[in-house]
């Protein structure tokens, strides 16, 4: 069964349709990566799963459960990393544990551990402001990551990602993409992730979802077969050229 | 290093005009250009400074007593009524019109009226400061509290934070810089609203001296107790600034290289 899925989800705004008839699902561990030109109802659609908003017609299923218009069940990563400025970063990635209801010394006890697998180690006590700009994005992940799997559960963490790495330069992107790739594999997470970048699609992601037009549907669902860990020169071989050749296709006739 | 160097030939600009400006002032007196007995030189300003220095430092202790209760006061008032503006729209709505209008009636206009209904005692002078007090902080504290970044709320909202959390972990924090600017200005603003609470009537404090001296055209000492009054509010202001940046370490800290 799907860990999580939405059925038929259509979200208006006065009385305008921004996403229309959205079904997705999303299972164990899996990446999947929502790919649309900007305006198709992207981030709508994460504020929706997220709980923010609350959709006209349709549903929002969590293992089972549903949770549609209720917030706090799934991790979200808006597209800045919004690392609060004036905390520390412990306390900054401890804040989705101390909402939770956590003592605040167990919560950074907690969040402190994950440090050195995220690459921050040394960093807990300093400010955001610190840091460069690929450690806050690496931080902003990890208190996603806590937050997904904040009780324990591993099984069950569900992360929406909006364009998580738009606001890194090319270098510091590709280095991130494979540190991504790297601590997917270790921690248990499945993701969700908005992007326009078709290579960082194809390079990121098991499932590709795109959602296209106004108001904006999923017209087509492209599985990358490539197995991971995926080679490090994936993004330069025929196999992810053909994936590229089909999504530009397939964008294209819309 | 060069930011140090710079910050003290910026000081070296300001202390120098304030020199020039007491040269001058000794000159203007030395010189007999403006009779001594209306315009007394720095000299004699110091000389009364000295003489009625345990009188002043008594008159201070009463004035600055009332400055920090009404602040104390004020401060406490501008910041619930900023909160409650800030989670009852209907409230911000009929309130804010409310709060302006008492910032335009002339402080020394309703002082009179404070003596004759709370009597000679500290009474009139802590409310006169509480009312010029509470009116920076509560728009300086409330502005803070709007200018909390949207996305921010999101996030929080989305982590299923309620409101209570999201004006800790948000809210507070971003209106702090606000209210700090705003408690330099109520403070210098408490300690002018004491002398003037107290030129219209008291037993003790800055302004019962003010007018007494005025009165016995003592000019040397009025000058002197200028002076006392503006360092007062010097020093109380930079303590403010201690206590900013004690209280918001993470403005001190500088991006570092990766």
């Amino acid at each position: 069964m799907a860990e999580l899925f939405t059925k038929n989800v259509t979200k208006k705004f006065d009385g305008k349709t921004i996403i229309q008839d959205i079904s997705i699902e999303v299972h164990e561990k899996e990446l999947v990566c929502l790919l649309g030109v900007s305006g198709a109802g992207k981030t709508t659609l994460f504020n929706v799963i997220s709980g923010l908003l609350t959709p006209e017609e349709g549903s929002i299923y969590l293992n089972g459960t549903e949770i549609t218009g209720e917030a706090g069940h799934i991790s979200y990563m808006l597209q800045k990393d919004l690392l609060l400025p004036y905390k520390t970063m412990v306390d900054n990635i401890a804040l989705p544990l101390i909402i939770k209801g956590e003592k605040k010394k167990r919560a950074r006890e907690k969040a402190s551990s994950y440090f050195k697998e995220f690459g921050l180690e040394g960093t807990q006590m300093k400010y955001p402001n610190q840091l460069s700009g690929g450690m806050r994005q690496r931080a902003a992940l990890l208190r996603t990551y806590l937050f997904a799997n904040h009780d324990g559960k591993e099984e069950n963490g569900i992360a929406l990602l909006d364009e998580p790495f738009s606001a890194l330069d090319t270098i510091t992107k590709s280095a991130i993409h494979q540190w991504y790739l790297d601590v997917m594999e270790k921690i248990h997470l499945s993701t969700i992730f908005i992007t326009h970048d078709i290579d960082e699609a194809i390079l990121l992601s098991d499932r590709i979802y795109l959602l296209t037009g106004k108001p904006g549907r999923i017209t087509d669902e492209i599985i990358i077969e490539e197995p991971k860990p995926r080679r490090k020169d994936f993004n330069l071989t025929e196999e992810f050229l053909a994936y590229k050749k089909k999504i530009i296709e397939k964008l294209g006739t819309i | 290093m060069k930011r140090k160097s710079q910050n003290i030939i910026n000081k070296f600009y300001s202390v120098s005009a304030v020199l020039l400006l007491l040269v001058v002032w000794q000159l203007v007196c030395s010189f007999s250009i403006v009779p001594e007995f209306m315009l007394p030189s720095p000299a004699k300003v110091v000389q009364a400074f000295i003489n009625d220095f345990g009188l002043l430092m008594s008159h201070s202790v009463t004035s600055l007593m009332e400055a920090g209760i009404g602040l104390a006061l004020g401060v406490l008032i501008g910041f619930i009524a900023a909160v409650l503006m800030d989670h009852y729209d209907w409230l911000y709505k009929g309130l804010y019109p409310l709060i302006v209008l008492t910032q335009t009636i002339p402080t020394v206009a309703i002082a009179p009226l404070l003596v004759l209904w709370l009597g000679y005692e500290m009474a009139p002078k802590v409310v006169l400061i509480i009312i010029v007090t509470f009116f920076p902080i509560a728009v300086g504290v409330l502005n803070g509290f709007r200018s909390a970044d949207k996305d921010t709320i999101h996030l929080l909202r989305s982590m299923g934070a309620g409101k209570v959390q999201i004006f800790w972990h948000v809210k507070f924090p971003s209106a702090l810089g606000a209210f700090f600017s705003s408690l330099r200005i109520s403070i210098s603003y408490s300690i002018v609203g004491a002398v003037i609470a107290e030129w219209l009537g008291g037993t003790s404090g800055l302004g019962v001296y003010m007018t007494r001296v005025r009165k016995s055209f003592a000019f040397d000492k009025m000058f002197a107790v200028i002076f006392l009054i503006s360092f007062l509010s010097l020093l109380l202001m930079a303590l403010i600034a201690v206590l900013q940046k004690k209280c918001m370490p993470w403005e001190q800290v500088k991006k570092e290289e990766e």
